[in-house]
């Protein structure tokens, strides 16, 4: 840029009219334009990736929630549970009891079918449904040698094939299941006998062996996520807000609490894994080992929540520090002013201001914990465990797995249906943390305060 | 040239209430204030003028060690309470903020209702006993903050919710209610609406009743207007201290009479 001298006060050299821009002018609105265009270019980038990621996730676990099951009309003698309760083999004989009352009932349908014994019929139904009978039997004494309705979960192939993931083809080498049994599962869904349903098992069950993934659920893993979530907000919340509040209103400003200060930052970018081998080498080997606390032990909750603590301390202190930091000092000043002492004015004025914000940061630490897998990977939450969840005993010491490990667990088994499982288990998961999410933008609207 | 002062001149002299022994006030290693001298009287509201940057902020403020709250800044000197050295090693600070009040330069109110803020200071004090006495401690402080006429219908309303100087009015009346016997005033019009001015004004000259009031402020017409006495600060000396009306109509300094001419500052 050049600027005209003269000697007399500078001025415009010549006269330009408005109408015209000037070449300047021209190069500033192209480059306006461009960010524009780069800036609506990136958002539009963002959503595309969004609608991918929201279809696929629907898309591929959407039909976990629903599961294909079988009406069966039975009676059990009292002399068929007899010989069922002394067998070796409860199951398989409460099984084969099924077998035959589906054929029964197959046939009283009017459905012609070639298969003449109830073995034949066995890849149509779950391979668990004898146990799940003889539950039912067990707490329903009074139905033995009675006639009712079992409502039997089919295979998960026979499921598999109703949601399409299982075809005529895709059958071809399985030994287990043939195309007279599909033939028969389709005019059997036409005469309404098996039918798709809500699947609330999968909300509530556990986890099951690799052969019935039609009985697994997502439920044992959310209690185990619950508890972590329970023992990281009990550990970090006061700690973070402790430490906090003493760096921010009290501590002297120097070399030491600078150091702190730089260590804090740097706790939150190390890699969540490294929490994890911290986690086993101090609460399993030394805590549960070196100095024998049972409950600190392989795959607890107890110790997952620790791990997971130690990760969201920092983030929440962070938070925490940022919100107290935004409390004008007018306030303080007031407070300090009228003779409150410093802790009167940090516990009357400045902290149920800066609430909301820590409120959100803790809730933003809660959600990131929730969806950590690796530090789980090392204390052993990763393992197949089958809880019985009527029977809780150590809610956070029996050996668990979180919602994110349970849905590693599942994707790396062979079966669709696992596979299909995995996604319904992060549609579970998302919903968690957006409801976390919108809990903390309602905090933030609701208990904002302007000043 | 300026406004005859139309607060009564009071030429009695009244106790010292405030005397400061060259003190100094370092941020740092810079210095803020030197060798300031001062004796500030009861029942008297004396005005601390001068340019920006002069230090008189800094100086009302170590009267009642708000700057405490600062981590490089180093008091040295004197300043006796009612003859007690408030920078002795056994005076509290919050002790001595209770009968050093502090009204501020923008109105603070807390984000609460009206009839908190000014119950704070009590609560924190312990000053009464029933739910009746701190009632009648709010009225008085209301009343003496030209406020209770205005609020007395509304006393659960947020406070943030009133006019700016509403606000001031409420945060004089806040710092009233804890009984002080020192009002410091940093700036409290400078925020305000000339009607609002004018009302803050007409309350000071009321406090003076009671109280002895110290007001740092920019408008030198309202130095002349609510104060008895008026120190001159320049560049962190004190100038002149001196009867307000000997001030602004006869000063000794040149440097306080360019100043009050408008020829530096």
């Amino acid at each position: 840029m050049t600027m005209e001298h003269t000697d007399a006060v500078p001025g415009p050299s010549t006269k330009s009219s408005l109408y015209a821009l000037s070449p300047h002018v021209k190069k500033r609105n192209a480059k306006e334009a461009r960010f524009k265009a780069i800036g609506i270019g990136a958002i539009l980038i963002g959503l595309v990736f969004l609608v991918i990621l929201v279809t696929q996730i629907v898309g591929n676990g959407a039909s976990a929630f629903q599961q294909t099951r079988i009406d069966v009309e039975l009676t059990v003698s009292q002399e068929e549970f007899d010989s069922a309760e002394k067998s070796s083999l409860k199951t398989s004989k409460y099984r084969g009891i099924l077998e035959n009352a589906l054929l029964v009932t197959i046939q009283e349908n009017g459905i012609e079918t070639p298969f003449t014994k109830g073995k034949d019929i066995r890849p149509l139904i779950s391979s668990g449904a004898g146990n799940t009978l003889r539950q039912h039997l067990l707490t329903h004494p009074d139905q033995i040698g009675e006639p009712f309705k079992f409502n039997v979960l089919t295979n998960g192939t026979v499921d598999g094939y109703l949601k399409g993931r299982v075809s005529r083809e895709s059958i071809a080498n399985d030994k287990s299941i043939n195309e007279a049994h599909l033939e028969l599962v389709d005019t059997l869904k036409d005469s309404g006998v098996l039918r798709k349903g809500f699947n609330m098992g999968f909300i509530t069950g556990n986890d099951t062996s690799d052969l019935r993934p039609e009985q697994s659920g997502f439920g044992q893993s959310m209690l185990g996520s619950l508890a972590m979530m329970i023992v990281v907000l009990l550990v970090c919340l006061p700690i973070s807000v402790g430490a906090s509040i003493y760096l921010e209103e009290f501590a002297p400003k120097n070399k030491i609490t600078d150091f702190i200060e730089v260590n804090i930052s740097n706790l939150a970018a190390v890699p969540s894994i490294v929490f994890g081998i911290l986690a086993l080498a101090a609460f399993i080997q030394f805590g549960g080992g070196t100095l024998g606390f049972s409950a600190l032990r392989n795959s607890a909750p107890l110790v997952g929540g620790l791990a997971l603590s130690l990760m969201t301390l920092p983030t929440i202190i962070i938070a925490t520090r940022a919100s107290l930091k935004a409390v004008p000092g007018t306030i303080r000043e007031a407070a300090l002013g009228l003779g409150a002492s410093r802790m009167q004015a940090v516990f009357h004025h400045i902290l149920p201001l800066a609430m909301p914000g820590i409120l959100t940061g803790t809730i933003i630490g809660l959600a990131a914990a929730l969806g950590e897998t690796a530090p789980l990977l090392m204390i052993g939450m990763v393992a197949f465990v089958q809880m019985d969840l009527d029977s809780v005993s150590g809610f956070f010491s029996d050996p668990n797995v979180g919602m994110p490990a349970q849905i590693y667990i599942w994707a790396t088994r062979a079966d669709g249906a696992w596979y299909e499982r995995a996604w319904g288990g992060i549609i579970i998961l998302l919903v968690f943390l957006l409801t976390m999410n919108i809990i903390a933008i309602i905090l933030r609207r609701r208990f904002e305060r302007r000043w | 040239m300026y406004d005859v002062p139309n607060t009564e001149r009071d030429t009695t002299v009244n106790d010292i209430k405030i005397s400061a022994n060259k003190v100094q006030v370092y941020y740092g290693e810079k210095q803020a204030i030197k060798d300031v001298d001062c004796e500030i009287q009861d029942k008297t509201v004396t005005a601390f003028i001068g340019p920006s940057g002069c230090g008189k902020s800094t100086f009302l403020r170590c009267l009642n060690r708000m700057n405490d709250t600062i981590s490089v800044c180093r008091v040295e000197g004197s300043i006796n309470l009612d003859g007690e050295d408030i920078y002795d090693k056994r005076v509290d600070p919050v002790q001595l903020r209770a009968k050093v009040g502090m009204v501020f330069q923008k109105p603070n109110p807390f984000p609460k209702s009206i009839y908190d803020n000014v119950a704070y200071g009590p609560r924190i004090h312990g000053l009464f006993k029933t739910k009746a006495e701190l009632d009648d401690i709010v009225e008085k402080a209301l009343r003496r903050g030209a406020l209770w006429e205005e609020v007395k219908d509304r006393l659960g309303d947020p406070a943030t919710g009133m006019s700016g100087g509403q606000q001031q009015r409420l945060c004089i009346a806040r710092a009233v209610a804890t009984e002080p016997e020192v009002l410091l005033m940093d700036e409290p019009c400078s925020a305000l609406d000339p009607i609002a001015t004018a009302q803050v004004e007409e309350l000071i000259d009321e406090l003076r009743s009671n109280y002895s009031v110290v007001i740092v402020t920019h408008s030198m017409q309202q130095a002349a207007r609510v104060s008895q006495k008026t120190a001159f600060f320049h560049l962190g000396n004190l100038v002149e201290f001196d009867d307000t009306s000997k001030i602004f109509t006869n000063p000794e300094d040149p440097r306080t009479e360019s100043y009050i001419t408008g020829r530096i500052g």
